[in-house]
């Protein structure tokens, strides 16, 4: 992992000195809560339906066991004793004491964390694949490159007050667990004929109000120039994006107005000032950043273990749990681990202090003493040995943490919805749950297989609807909480947005809904084919059919 | 006339903002021997003004486009950058532009809605003079420079980023 040194260090401290001020000028009155507004967004600090919700970022996913105890401690002591992972790779707090916030960002400093830019219309958190590091066939190692795009857009002095928020994603790996196509920047990693670093440049992708699959403007931008070309696309938007209209103030709006060709026009203008200047990436930094992600020192000779085929005979749950969770490992004898966190009845994505001191301890035990957080809401063990699977899967189940869902209907992704956030149109998490309990039964969800399940309580979609296999909107109708369907959408190498369904459905009616859909796929597909390959096979009438046919 | 911070100091604000909707003459007729105007203003009267009386400075708004003054810079002792309000941020690539791109040496200054707490990343993107409302003490704002000790990028004030130094 990323180690701070003493400019790290320094910056962060600066920066809770100067949100202590602020706090203290907003209590006294001096400044107003409109001036508040963007420099209490800009650490992470949004007012929420019930108290304030505080968001701290998690860089890329990427936890040490230390930092994880520190939010659980903090969960106890500032909060009701649990927090969400969100669609980010963040972690929200929802009952913090704004008084106290600065004292709880000084905690966080403690373990080289903060809630920097975590929201405010700024340059987020960047994020990318869990498995980057670990997985099989990856092109390269994105967590170097993530640590240097999170320290050029930490407090960059030009792009704090954007048009609008700004989403980076970068992904190394195969098969994209990071939903790159869908940030205002996607970046992909790729080799060229000369085994050398560049990257593929998407730009205005998004979800929210308006889906858009981002276009490609760079097919392959030499490592050393990310830099540049990143302040060359900020600049543009930041100079060029709408500001009349908050819904059309993305970066995907402008590169849709004036075509994606135009716009990198005006990115490669801008960048030809810069090109090969200061900001150039130099082989030094580059090399000292891959430094701290260098593998673990992984045991040899242990690529076999029979035990875990041995408990696999005999304990049904574990070898759902070793097809479901495990993945496999680009070092022979280790595995990589998903811990659900989609227990039917526990809000998606929350966890208590007390799971969180456990999975650090899991993470000291089993996995180099690190955890990743990922964009569907689960938590990763990256590292463990294939012969210490079983003694975790067992130490996983005594706390609620084995659910062996992975990828399957209950590992649903879903936003904290009306029962938390001000922004929402309708409740999310009851849906998720309805759901989760109409297809509890393990062997009924793995005969359905694979499939992507996403919820928003609103158009902003931190849910992510609109790129599920099957996408769920909370939408307001005459103040009441309706649900429209989306099917077909999907965040991987060959992303789609979900097309709707048709009208929206009442909130009981949801996992009859969901209940038709999958039997118009179970009675369709045909040999291994998934659901969205059926989906895409048959279109989407006969689900439309179905789903509507009784309401006749 | 509102109070200035002008490189690093409470300084004596002698420039007269010209409004946007103002023409020539009216601008010409100021009291003031030191006038800011708009750069359409500029643009449509360079000789006129040139040949009056006055100082002249040019101010852009945040919707102005700072390559269009690439010829103007040399003669310029003065470019203004508004802020119409603190959230628009497009002046700070402005000033930037200004710096960077056609090598301003002249007074930078932001003008408009500037608070206390936007003047250290102001400072970075080249901007050397503070136009500050009532309701800021210009005192306790000059602490803003040293909100941090050190930032990541390259920047007007900083061209080498800290990958450079460390």
């Amino acid at each position: 992992m990323y180690i701070y040194d003493a400019y790290d260090k320094q910056m962060l401290e600066d920066r809770i000195t100067q949100f202590r001020d602020q706090t203290r000028r907003f209590l006294a009155g001096e400044l107003s809560e409109e001036q508040f507004l963007p420099l209490r967004l800009q650490n992470g600090l949004y007012i929420q339906r019930l108290a304030p919700m505080l968001r701290v970022a998690i860089p890329y996913g990427c936890l040490s066991s230390v930092q994880l105890r520190k939010l659980a401690s903090i969960a106890r002591d500032y909060d009701k004793g649990y927090a969400h992972f969100s669609t980010r790779q963040n972690i929200q707090y929802n009952w913090p004491v704004l008084e106290q916030v600065p004292e709880l960002l000084a905690e966080l400093a403690d373990v080289e964390m903060h809630a920097i830019q975590t929201s405010g219309n700024c340059i987020r958190n960047t994020t990318t694949d869990q498995f980057a590091g670990v997985a099989v066939g990856e092109i390269e190692d994105s967590r170097p490159w993530c640590e240097i795009i999170r320290q050029w857009s930490t407090f960059h002095p030009e792009f704090a007050y954007l048009p609008r928020k700004f989403k980076i994603a970068v992904c190394g790996t195969p098969n994209d667990q990071a939903a790159t196509q869908v940030h205002d920047i996607g970046l992909y990693i790729k080799k060229n004929a000369e085994g050398e670093i560049g990257f593929q440049v998407l730009v205005g992708g998004g979800l929210g109000r308006t889906p858009v699959i981002g276009a490609q403007i760079c097919d392959f931008l030499p490592w050393k120039h990310l830099l540049t070309y990143l302040d060359a696309i900020m600049r543009v938007y930041n100079r060029f994006g709408r500001r009349d209209n908050k819904y059309k103030a993305r970066i995907k709006i402008l590169v849709k107005a004036i075509g994606a060709d135009a716009f990198r026009e005006k990115v490669e203008a801008e960048w030809q000032h810069d090109k090969d200047g200061q900001a150039t990436l130099t082989e030094e930094e580059v090399n000292r950043c891959k430094g701290f992600f260098a593998d673990p020192d992984y045991e040899e000779h242990i690529d076999k273990d029979a035990s875990v085929e041995t408990h696999a005979g005999t304990d049904l749950l574990f070898s759902h749990w070793l097809e479901r969770n495990v993945t496999n490992h680009k070092k022979p004898g280790y595995r990589i681990v998903t811990l659900c966190l989609k227990e039917t009845g526990v809000a998606t994505g929350d966890l208590t202090d007390g799971q969180m001191d456990f999975v650090a301890n899991l993470a000291d035990k089993f996995s180099f003493g690190e955890v990743r957080v990922t964009h569907v809401q689960n938590l990763v063990l990256t590292d463990v040995r294939l012969k210490d699977l079983y003694e975790l899967f067992q130490a996983c189940k005594q706390e609620s943490l084995a659910t062996p869902y992975v990828g399957l209907l209950n590992d649903m992704v879903c936003c904290p919805g009306g029962d938390f956030c001000s922004l929402a149109n309708a409740k999310s998490i009851p849906i998720a749950e309805s759901i989760q309990r109409r297809f509890e039964d393990f062997e009924r969800q793995k005969n359905i297989g694979d499939i992507t399940l996403n919820i928003s309580g609103c158009m902003n979609a931190c849910g992510h609807h609109h790129v599920g296999n099957i996408g769920i909107l909370g939408v307001d109708k005459k103040g009441a909480e309706f649900y429209q369907v989306t099917l077909g959408g999907s965040a991987d190498r060959q992303t789609a947005i979900g097309k709707v369904l048709g009208p929206s459905f009442a909130q009981e009616d949801m996992p009859d809904v969901i209940e038709k859909i999958i039997d118009v796929y179970l009675n369709n597909r045909e040999d291994g084919e998934n659901f969205l390959n059926t989906y895409k096979r048959i279109g989407i009438e006969p689900y439309k059919e179905s789903v509507y046919a009784s309401a006749d | 006339m509102p109070a200035l911070i002008k490189d690093g100091t409470i300084s004596e604000n002698t420039w007269h903002l010209i409004s946007k909707d103002t023409d020539l003459s009216e601008a010409i007729e100021n009291r003031g021997n030191q006038i800011m105007v708009h750069i359409s203003l500029w643009q449509e009267h360079k000789d006129e003004l040139a040949a009056s009386s006055k100082n002249i400075a040019v101010w852009l708004d945040s919707d102005d486009d700072a390559y269009d003054l690439a010829s103007d810079v040399g003669d310029l002792p003065l470019i203004a950058v508004n802020f119409p309000v603190f959230k628009d941020g497009r002046s700070f690539s402005n000033a930037a532009i200004l710096r960077q791109r056609m090598s301003f040496k002249g007074e930078l200054r932001a003008i408009g809605d500037v608070l206390r707490d936007q003047m250290f990343y102001m400072k970075k993107c080249g901007i050397n003079s503070f136009e500050l409302s009532d309701a800021i003490d210009a005192e306790e704002a000059l602490a803003a420079f040293t909100d941090f000790a050190d930032n990541y990028q390259s920047t007007v004030e900083d061209p080498a980023p800290l990958f450079r130094r460390r």
